[in-house]
């Protein structure tokens, strides 16, 4: 693989979860105010895995992402990244530890072409890579090279979608966080996207923490998965194991897309 | 882990890097500087002079002095201009670059395709135009002097446009670091005896710096609050210009602040002055004239760099902050660092564009910078269109030439009674004109935001040359 910058070898990580995990949260509590969105919650991503979070609307799951960015900061606990703590590191510097994100509500730069976001994604590695990188997001989402002219904020949502998602690629990341990548997006195009999200994590490498609403495929592709409820993880396992659970059948899958 | 072939790429792309190739450039200014100086040898260094039956060599070494760097300038210029040009060729029209969307071209590329060079071309000629309408320098020194205060707030509106337009920070007080460019001068040339030429980067650096200052503690804020923010700093600025009186003289202000020169020669009848010099008749006008081509240069030097900067990193960057700060922190931009750059960057050509006003008016007072004057050039940058350099052009010829022609159209006076002076009405012209924004182009007359870069056709990444697999 050229592209992602990566480059980890294949491994089966389940299997060797006695490593320090690449990234892992402890303890994280996190206000809004006076308001606790997050209360104590404790998570492992290790390097290579797509580990999902799954949960009810206003469970917490974007704080947790936004919190491991450093916006909102967590009030207590630790989060540490590559043997590095950084809950107190700025989220410009958190960025520029090659850890990427689409945020949720996506955030692309509305007036700016679909190209000059890709150009802001690229921003932290100085261009190093830019026109491989921009070829290889290409590739990946053909729709966004029909449009690298067009303004960003008249895309249709699902290709703000897909802009979000090669924007945060384009830094190489060794960690990328997705925030309801499939949100609004028809069907197809939800398998596609998650096609792509399984060929970043086997053919580079790229450890992917997901958040999704869209639990079945979530945790279909999942090597693990946590289970958020108000803002406690109350469960977790292979994405197999949760699949397979009847609590979690019963609260996120029936009547789902399957 | 072998790249892809790369293909068409990296020539589209180039636009993120510098294309001029500056040593070749150099060298070459450095060529014709060098011709320039051989020439000047026999024909500009000594001048012959007869008095009486002797023939006198009077030696002008200071004129080829002038000259080489003048020629080694434009020459430099020239290369700058056609590497933008064969660039331009380079890449084709903006509609080609999408197979998909084909739209009509908008109305910035329509006015920038015909607009720009007509503008310029406008902008150069103006006293030469003036002079045959007016049929003389003396007749002309008003209109010449509308289109010094034309380009000034021309040069003002796109300095404050990286601020308000480009980096989105609502800056209500920039006439602060006009003032701060104003006494700098005034300062250090009443002073020391500086000559404009060192305290004009001089001028602009101080702005700067103190547009650091001010926005260090102030850029947290965000829209409405920090338009207050540095409402407040713009009249502290002129308190404090008011009330050290042994500074800055205080109201009184400072008076005969030296007057530009040629390049170290002066305007003046004197036998060394600059009719003398260059075989002219004394006219005061002479004077005048360069001035209006001094703030011209200066406003397109603010133009060019903002043009430029757009293209680079930090430019975008300030665009991406105007649309979305928490998306460009988790992009790894420093959102402190970058509204500093474009708050000192806005600040140092609101600096340029306060010495420039010093040295024309000769004389400077705190008055001269008050709230109305950020105001004005505000609404300018506003009525542009937000990030547009043509739209702040035009909006500045309207704001501050629309009045002074108002008062030249001498049936309005048969209309409204003798005494009437458009001028008075300013403000409420200006409002009117807002309202008719508001009205028929709420986002400015260019509202439209034209790319920084610019793609090569369809085939920018063809698809059908990048390997399966992707690499
Ligand atoms: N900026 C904020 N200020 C105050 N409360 C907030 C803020 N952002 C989120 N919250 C609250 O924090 C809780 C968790 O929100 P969060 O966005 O993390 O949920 P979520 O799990 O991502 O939900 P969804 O699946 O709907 O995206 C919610 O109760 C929400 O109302
Ligand atoms: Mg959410």
């Amino acid at each position: 693989m050229s592209t992602a910058g990566a480059n980890i070898a294949m491994q089966s990580p389940i299997a060797e979860t006695a490593r320090q995990p690449l990234l892992s949260v402890r303890g994280v509590k996190t206000y809004y105010g006076n308001i606790i969105a997050l209360k104590g919650v404790d998570m492992d991503v290790h390097e290579g895995e797509i580990v999902t979070l799954i949960g009810a609307n206003g469970a917490g799951k974007s704080t947790l992402m936004m919190t491991i960015f450093g916006n909102p900061r967590a009030r207590e606990g630790t989060i540490t990244y590559a043997g590095k703590d950084i809950t107190q590191v700025p989220t410009h510097e958190i960025a520029q530890m090659s850890i990427a994100q689409s945020p949720e509500g996506r955030r692309i730069f509305p007036r700016m072409t679909v190209f000059e976001n890709l150009q802001m994604g690229a921003s932290i590695n100085n261009f190093a890579h830019f026109d491989e990188d921009l070829e290889r997001v290409c590739t990946l989402f053909p729709r966004l090279k029909e449009r690298l002219q067009q303004r960003g904020g008249t895309l249709s949502g699902g290709e703000q979608q897909m802009l979000a998602i090669a924007r945060a690629l384009m830094s190489r990341p060794k960690l990328l966080l997705l925030d309801e990548p499939s949100l609004g997006l028809a069907p197809l195009i939800v398998k596609q996207i998650f096609d792509i999200i399984k060929e970043l994590n086997e053919k580079d490498g790229m450890t992917i923490f997901l958040v999704e609403q869209n639990a079945y495929h979530a945790l279909k592709l999942a090597h693990r998965g946590y289970v958020m409820v108000t803002g406690n993880i109350t469960m977790s396992g292979t994405g197999k194991e949760l699949l397979a659970d009847p609590q979690v059948r019963a609260a996120y899958l029936e009547g789902g897309h399957h | 882990m072998n790249a892809p072939s790369i293909t068409t790429t990296s020539s589209d792309v180039s636009a993120t890097r510098g294309r001029i190739d500056w040593a070749a450039a150099l060298k070459d200014s450095a060529k014709a500087a060098l011709v320039m100086f051989g020439l000047s040898i026999p024909l500009l260094a000594y001048r012959t002079d007869q008095s009486g039956a002797d023939l006198l060599l009077d030696p002008r070494w200071d004129l080829v002095a002038i000259l080489c760097p003048i020629i080694f300038a434009l020459r430099l210029a020239i290369h700058a201009f056609t590497a933008t040009r064969a660039y331009r060729k380079a890449v084709p029209s903006p509609r080609q670059a999408t197979e998909v969307v084909h739209a009509e071209p908008s109305a910035f590329q329509k006015v920038s395709r015909f607009g720009i060079p007509f503008f310029l071309g406008v902008a150069l000629a103006f006293p030469f135009i003036v002079y045959v309408v007016q049929g003389g320098l003396n007749e002309s020194r008003y209109w010449i002097d509308l289109g010094i205060l034309i380009l000034t707030y021309v040069m003002l509106g796109w300095g404050l446009n990286i601020v308000v337009g480009l980096a989105g920070l609502l800056d209500l007080g920039y006439v602060a670091f006009y003032a701060v460019g104003a006494y700098s001068y005034a300062l250090l040339s009443t002073t020391f005896g500086w000559s404009f030429w060192i305290c004009l980067p001089l001028a602009g650096i101080l702005a700067a710096f103190w547009g650091i200052i001010l926005g260090f503690p102030v850029l947290r804020l965000r829209g409405d609050y920090l338009a207050i923010v540095t409402l407040a700093f713009g009249e502290i600025i002129r308190l404090v210009l008011i009330n050290w009186v042994e500074l800055t003289n205080g109201g009184a202000g400072i008076a005969s602040i030296p007057r530009a020169t040629f390049f170290g020669i002066p305007f003046n009848s004197d036998e060394d002055g600059f009719a003398a010099l260059f075989g002219l008749e004394y006219s005061p006008m002479h004077r005048i004239v360069f001035l209006y081509y001094l703030i011209l240069i200066l406003a397109l030097l603010t133009n060019f760099v903002t043009m430029r900067l757009r293209r680079l990193p930090v430019g975008r960057a300030w665009e991406a902050l105007r649309e979305d700060e928490i998306a460009c922190r988790s992009l790894g931009i420093n959102t402190r660092n970058t509204k500093l750059t474009a708050f000192s960057i806005g600040a140092m050509f609101g600096g340029f564009a306060g010495s420039f006003f010093a040295v024309r008016q000769g004389f400077i007072s705190p008055e001269s910078f008050n709230f109305l004057e950020s105001a004005i050039i505000l609404a300018i940058v506003v009525m542009g269109g937000m990030g547009s350099q043509i739209g702040v052009a035009i909006a500045a010829i309207v704001l501050v030439g629309g009045p002074e022609i108002l008062r030249n159209l001498t049936f309005l006076q048969a209309v409204f009674g003798e005494g009437f002076d458009p001028n008075e009405y300013r403000l409420l012209l200006f409002g009117a004109g807002m309202v008719a924004m508001m009205v028929w182009r709420p986002r400015g007359l260019i509202s439209e935001r034209q790319p920084s870069v610019i793609l090569k056709e369809r085939k920018a990444i063809s698809g059908s040359l990048v390997k399966e697999g992707h690499g």
